[in-house]
């Protein structure tokens, strides 16, 4: 873009517009409102001129009767141009480009799941081509097996090439590919096989036809319109994207992409994709449930269902009563109300976090940091503008996944001064990339193994976490000699702290990213320092930590005690009932500790959405909504509190967790409960209570917020069979469900504008029946959405005079004979607990394996995928090996929270390795 | 005798190695170039000598180098890419030159780079021609060898690297953005313009890219001045052309005639005339995509402009004569087969029209044409123009089709009519 980006006026059929100086016509043109047909462009994949479609026609002067055709997406705007949209010329050839696609394009409308939702069909009616005179036979492909996500039907490609340049150019796949030429151009990969890139979802909502569509909504399949759809927040990660969930006959079907400008914009990652069947999973609760007196042994385990809520509030009575000694186990998986109405029950005292003790330790320290220094916490977006990057202790391609995609777009900032320098608008995408080639700016990655990440590190460093905090500290002395240095200090990492000093000094928006992964307080105080130092220096850093879960902030900001102080309070008797709150205890410390805990008879109530090893030892089972059944905030990584709408009522016993904790008060006798009847009520309640949340009032409209007097539809007008599907019940029209929770409707009743950004439920424009209607959605099109809702961040940097830095040093890496320290290995697919249930995220989760470098495999005389032995933690081990080469010396891997592996707490020490002796499982 | 100074030392067996052809005054212009003239006087020379691109778009060749201004702080490297992928179907003047006088087109390069101050130079040669790479490859040995090329050539202070590069062999790698992207490593595609090459080209880096016989003209014009090229013209544009002619005629071939002669010259004085029994119904003027032109112009004299002014391009300036007991029809439907398989996919008008076009020739061609055959024929050539398509493969694939359409019509009925080839 030029450096001065100011308005022009253009002419578009003879009527003068302003728009951006040097924005493209098909970019200012939609923004304007104005239906220009395309395919081949794409807001964040910027211009490329191939399919032809956007044609318009382009005069000299007013006297120029004639006009030339250009295409809009590739002429930026200048002052005095004069252009038509309805120029017959340009409407005929729009029209035969259309043809020309149709030539080759399948009649499978009726049977192509994008139907309904397809960008061609829209832009087919837009252009008005009917008529078939193409008499010969089309050109057809085979098909390709791409894995559990993604269903490949080639037939129907138009070639506009999206495809290839998102998976490829945007998010740095390799193994998706264009080969052919002329009219046999084929898009897929070299050899059949499962995508190996963790975004390869978005081919689904990229590609404008039904050549790559979602494998997993196949299953239940159900057309677009047929949906009940709410905005929600995806909950398999910290990171809190925005999404669109989709529901039809009580079951969860799919999830597409809310655009947020700040968070995750227009793509998704495959975990938060394809997570969401753990909703349909047979692990739900969905009855109350008790524990059987006796020991009777059936089909359903020990426990066995309630008759009625009476009994529940019967039985649970004696142990609720005024003056119990009960303590509340949190989550950071829960919302943000749920926790709340917990902690109101059980007093902050008596309230825990429900993470590791260990993760307790860190969400605290990472609260304390980012509210008591002068960095900023970046968003994505941001993150995709930092020109050097100092990722400590972090493998974020597998715990923070849309990071990694902000992060391929963040070393492109510091090459695109060239690109400034030649007048190359930043929408031309192919001519940026000619003129940057491989150029790039610095990011280096510092982690205990592998990363996807590595490949486009300036430079990878591999080390024990201990040791990558020594670089940090190295680091931040680099920067300022006050800082605390390290007595010896290896010469490898002296050289590479210099170097990273260097890059974040000179670049403008230089960014540290850490977080909870290594399991290391000096990792994160390690980042505290360098960005501070930086800060303190006039630069100014941003500092960004991962967290695991979509609310361990949200937790963490209400503050609580840790799971061994709970575990202290039953065994000394100061409590004798607990609440656990959506959390599988086993998953938080090791086994001994919990079986002991559990073996303390203490009550035990668990209130969750599945059916954990926790749940199954609780004397009462409360089955909860899960995300797409309840209404919650949930507050990022960042401090963003954001908030998910229920998309459908299910037809079961469950309800929300913070209705079951309000009913449970009821029970108690607690004052407050009488107020929480809507979820606006608790959320009021929420607020007033602590001064850290005052701000989440404002995220999204309130229960009685109406547009002309009308809620705002999770239905689409052309819903379809809402009184045929209760026909085997009834064959009276039942009510629709009401809603006072929220101001959106169970119905297809209401305002079909376009709703605040908070409350959009779906996609549409009179003519655009696509994702892309987006598009008609934003004031412009590639900025926030109109009328933005303040998203607050809790959390905002502060000028402290006086604030000191971290100055207790890391102890380096000391080898022991015999042992070796194990780390955490994250996968996207697996680590996760709740998309783990989904059935092809559990196709694409490792099995349990321990991850040695080669040396070590000779060393304890064992070989790849043999099983080894091995003591942790008090525990042995079985498990065969898997060859790391990237793990330094002295380091294994586990692959924690995965299936089967869960309920470590990482880094810790391993010994007595010794190949097992016997095969068989473990 | 009219000087030829392309052609001069091309004989019908070996071509000249490096010291015969510094016998014969090769390399001269080397050393007065690097010796007595300065990079931007050699372009001036250039633009007064009036030089046009000989690739088939005519532009002028001293304009193109001076949009790649010599800056110091110039991103480096510099690049000269010399296009020797000639597949434009009917052209075969670059293959002459290539392997008749290898060392001239290594000259040409040395000058034209030290002119541009380009650090280094790729020969881009089509896959099929094996005796030009072989011949280049030997000659560019020589000239390494003899300091001609590599660092501080012949003691100057000026430094090339000179790199022959073999195509992996499409007709897309001619165009000189496919070219680049083709010579990169990537898809044979075109780029979009702007940027021009000149300012990101070859990696990024300021690049020229010229025809193998415009630049072969270089060494000449350095030589004997930018008048003397203009005085070899009988046209406004300087110098001479390699014309040639294939088809139905007794001689074939190619020969350097002054810029400007008739095809009347080139098929009657040079070709020998039309093989006994045939007569003249056509010509395609310069390779496969340009219009025909007919018998009421072939007195007009061939140079860039003159033939556009009667719908046509000189093109690569080599003919192909349609005869009159050869089928129309026929020979278009070979040309447009060659177009459609060589379209790279990338534009929707080209990758999805071009077959749709053989296909329904094809179809009129066995006898399966429909009348409303013509109108679809007829609307791809009117909707495939400049701008309509990414690059300008698919409008000169419809320059033949377009003419065939208004010239021999008939024939096309014809076909419908009679349900078969009249000519089988």
């Amino acid at each position: 873009m030029s450096l001065e980006i100011g308005m022009v006026t253009i002419y578009i059929d003879n009527k003068p517009f302003e728009v951006s100086e040097g924005q493209n016509l098909l970019d200012a043109g939609l923004a304007l409102g104005f239906d220009i047909p395309y395919f081949c462009w794409h807001p964040a994949l910027g211009s490329v001129g191939a399919c032809r479609l956007c044609a318009i026609k382009q005069f000299r002067d007013e006297h120029d009767t004639k006009g030339k055709i250009v295409m809009s997406c590739m002429t930026p705007a200048a002052e005095g141009m004069r252009i038509s949209i309805d120029d017959p010329d340009a409407r005929a050839f729009r029209t035969r480009v259309i043809e020309w696609l149709m030539v080759n394009h399948p009649h499978d409308c009726p049977v192509c799941d994008e139907g309904g939702e397809c960008h061609l069909q829209d832009m087919t009616i837009m252009t008005g081509h009917v008529y078939r005179s193409y008499r010969f036979r089309k050109r057809t492909f085979r098909n390709q097996y791409m894995g559990p996500f993604i269903n490949h039907e080639m037939n129907r490609c138009i070639q506009c090439y999206r495809c290839i340049r998102f998976y490829r150019d945007y998010a740095g796949g390799r193994d998706l590919n264009v080969f052919g030429a002329h009219d046999h151009v084929f898009f897929g990969r070299y050899k059949e096989g499962i995508l190996e890139n963790e975004f390869s979802g978005n081919l689904i909502e990229v590609c404008p036809t039904g050549v790559f569509t979602d494998k997993t909504l196949k299953k239940h399949y159900t057309r677009k319109w047929d949906l009940q759809t709410s905005p929600s927040v995806c909950v398999h990660c910290g990171l809190g994207c925005n999404i669109i969930a989709g529901e039809r006959s009580g079951k969860l079907l799919r999830i597409l992409n809310r655009y947020n400008a700040e968070v995750n914009r227009y793509f998704l990652c495959d975990r938060g994709r394809f997570g969401y069947e753990f909703v349909n999973s047979d692990h739900r609760a969905r009855q109350p449930l008790r524990k059987r007196p006796t020991a009777e042994k059936t089909t359903s385990g020990n426990l066995l269902e309630f008759d009625t809520r009476e009994e529940i509030i019967r039985h649970l009575e004696p142990l609720l009563y005024f003056g119990a000694k009960v303590i509340g186990i949190g989550s950071p998986r829960a919302s943000l109300e749920a926790n709340y109405a917990l902690r109101t029950l059980v007093g902050q005292d008596d309230f825990y976090l429900g993470m590791s003790d260990q993760d307790s330790r860190l969400i605290q320290l990472i609260i304390s940091i980012l509210q008591t220094g002068p960095a900023r916490t970046p968003s994505l977006r941001d993150i995709a503008s930092a020109d050097a990057v100092f990722v400590l202790g972090e493998d974020v391609t597998n715990v923070a996944p849309m990071l990694a995609l902000s992060l391929r777009h963040s070393i492109r900032q510091k090459p695109l001064k060239i690109v400034e320098k030649l007048r190359i608008p930043l929408w031309h995408d192919y001519a940026v990339r000619d003129a940057l080639q491989n150029d790039q700016g610095p990011l280096f990655v510092a982690s205990p193994s592998a990363t996807r990440l590595d490949e486009i590190a300036t430079q990878s460093f591999r080390a024990a976490p201990e040791d990558l905090a020594s670089l940090g500290f190295a680091v931040a002395r680099e920067l300022d000699t006050a800082m605390p240095s390290l007595e010896e200090m290896p010469g490898e990492i002296a050289s590479l702290a210099k170097k990273i000093a260097h890059a974040l000094k000179e670049a403008q928006r230089p960014l540290i990213i850490s977080g909870m992964s290594c399991g290391s307080e000096s990792v994160i105080k390690a980042a505290a320092n360098i960005a501070w130092t930086l800060c303190d220096q006039g630069h100014p850093a941003e500092l960004c930590f991962t967290v695991p879960e979509c609310n361990s902030m949200g937790v963490g900001l209400i503050g609580g005690g840790s799971l061994t102080e709970a575990f202290r309070k039953i065994d000394g008797g100061e409590a004798d009932t607990v609440i656990i709150l959506e959390n599988d205890l086993y998953r938080r410390a090791d086994r001994k500790a919990v079986d002991a805990f559990f073996g303390k008879g203490a009550h035990v109530i668990v209130v969750d959405s599945l059916l954990t090893e926790t749940a199954l030892r609780a004397e009462v089972v409360l089955p909860a909504s899960s995300y797409a059944e309840a209404n919650g905030t949930l507050i990022n990584n960042e401090g963003r509190a954001q908030r998910f709408f229920k998309v459908f009522q299910p037809d079961d016993a469950s309800c929300e967790s913070w209705q079951w904790l309000r009913d449970l008060m009821e029970v108690a006798g607690r004052p407050e409960a009488e107020k929480w009847r809507s979820h606006s009520d608790i959320v009021v309640s929420m607020t007033e209570s602590n001064d850290a949340f005052k701000s989440v009032l404002a995220i999204a409209p309130q229960a009685d917020f109406r547009i002309s007097g009308m809620k705002i539809p999770r239905q689409s007008p052309r819903y379809s069979g809402r009184t045929a599907m209760h026909a085997n019940i009834s064959v009276h029209e039942p009510k629709p469900d009401g809603d006072q929770d929220t101001p959106l409707s169970f119905s297809m009743e209401g305002y079909e504008g376009e709703p605040p950004p908070a409350l959009i439920t779906r996609y549409w424009a009179p003519g655009w029946n696509s994702v892309q209607a987006l598009n008609k959605f934003k004031g412009e099109v590639r900025g926030p959405l109109p009328k933005s809702e303040p998203c607050p961040r809790l959390i905002e940097p502060v000028e402290i005079a006086a604030r000191s830095h971290f100055e207790e040093m890391p102890s380096h890496l000391e080898a022991r004979a015999g042992e070796r320290l194990i780390v955490p290995i994250y996968h996207i697919f697996g680590s996760e607990e709740l998309s783990a249930l989904a059935p092809g995220i559990a196709q694409m989760t490792p099995q349990p394996y321990l991850g040695l470098n080669p040396d070590d495999i000779t060393f304890f005389k064992v070989q790849e995928t043999q099983k080894v032995e091995f003591m942790l933690q008090g525990t042995l081990f079985s498990l065969p090996v898997k060859s790391i080469p990237s793990l330094p010396k002295g380091v294994a891997g586990l692959p924690t929270g995965i299936p089967g592996l869960t309920g470590l707490v990482l880094p810790a020490w391993a010994r007595g390795f010794n190949p097992a002796e016997h095969e068989g499982p473990s | 005798m009219m000087p030829r100074p392309l052609t001069a030392h091309i004989h019908a067996h070996r071509p000249l190695s490096l010291r015969d052809y510094e016998k014969s005054g090769g390399y001269q212009a080397v050393h007065k170039a690097l010796q007595k003239l300065a990079p931007d006087e050699i372009t001036a020379m250039v633009k007064d000598s009036k030089l046009r691109g000989r690739g088939g778009a005519g532009f002028p060749t001293g304009l193109k180098w001076s949009l790649m201004p010599l800056v110091h702080d110039s991103p480096r490297p510099r690049y000269l890419v010399i296009n020797a992928d000639e597949m434009e179907p009917g052209t075969f003047k670059d293959r002459l030159l290539l392997e008749g006088n290898p060392h001239q087109m290594i000259e040409a390069t040395i000058i034209t780079a030290y002119a541009l101050q380009a650090d280094m130079a790729y020969i881009f040669l089509r896959w099929e021609y094996k005796l030009a790479a072989k011949r280049l490859t030997h000659a560019i040995a020589e000239a390494y060898d003899n300091k001609y090329l590599g660092n501080n050539i012949q003691g100057s202070a000026y430094s090339l690297q000179l790199h022959l590069h073999v195509s992996a062999g499409r007709y897309m790698c001619g165009e000189e953005t496919g070219l680049l992207n083709s010579l990169e490593g990537k898809r044979a595609i075109p780029r979009s313009k702007p940027p021009h090459a000149t300012t990101v080209g070859l990696w990024g880096k300021p690049t020229v890219i010229n025809n193998v016989e415009t630049l072969c003209n270089i060494p000449h014009i350095v030589i004997n001045g930018d008048e003397w090229f203009r005085g070899l013209s009988h046209s406004q544009d300087g110098g001479t052309k390699i014309y040639g002619v294939s088809g139905r005629v007794k001689r074939p071939g190619a020969w350097e005639l002054p810029m400007g002669s008739s095809a009347r010259e080139v098929i009657e004085e040079h070709a020998g005339g039309m093989t006994d029994g045939f007569k003249l119904r056509g010509i395609i003027p310069g390779g496969a995509s340009t219009n025909f032109i007919t018998e009421e112009h072939i007195d007009i004299g061939m140079d860039y402009d003159s033939l556009q002014k009667v719908g046509s391009r000189m093109g690569t300036g080599t003919m192909i004569i349609l005869d009159d007991k050869t089928c129309p029809v026929g020979m278009v439907l070979n040309l447009e087969r060659f177009f459609a398989r060589e379209s790279c996919g990338w534009c929707t008008p080209c990758r999805e029209g071009l077959p749709w076009i053989v296909k329904t020739l094809q179809a009129i061609e066995e006898g399966n044409g429909q009348m409303r055959d013509l109108d679809i024929l007829q609307f791809h050539a009117d909707n495939i123009k400049l701008g309509h398509t990414f690059c300008a493969l698919a409008p000169g694939a419809m320059e033949p089709l377009e003419s065939a359409l208004r010239y021999y019509r008939e024939d096309f009925q014809q076909h419908i009519r009679r349900r078969r080839c009249p000519w089988k």
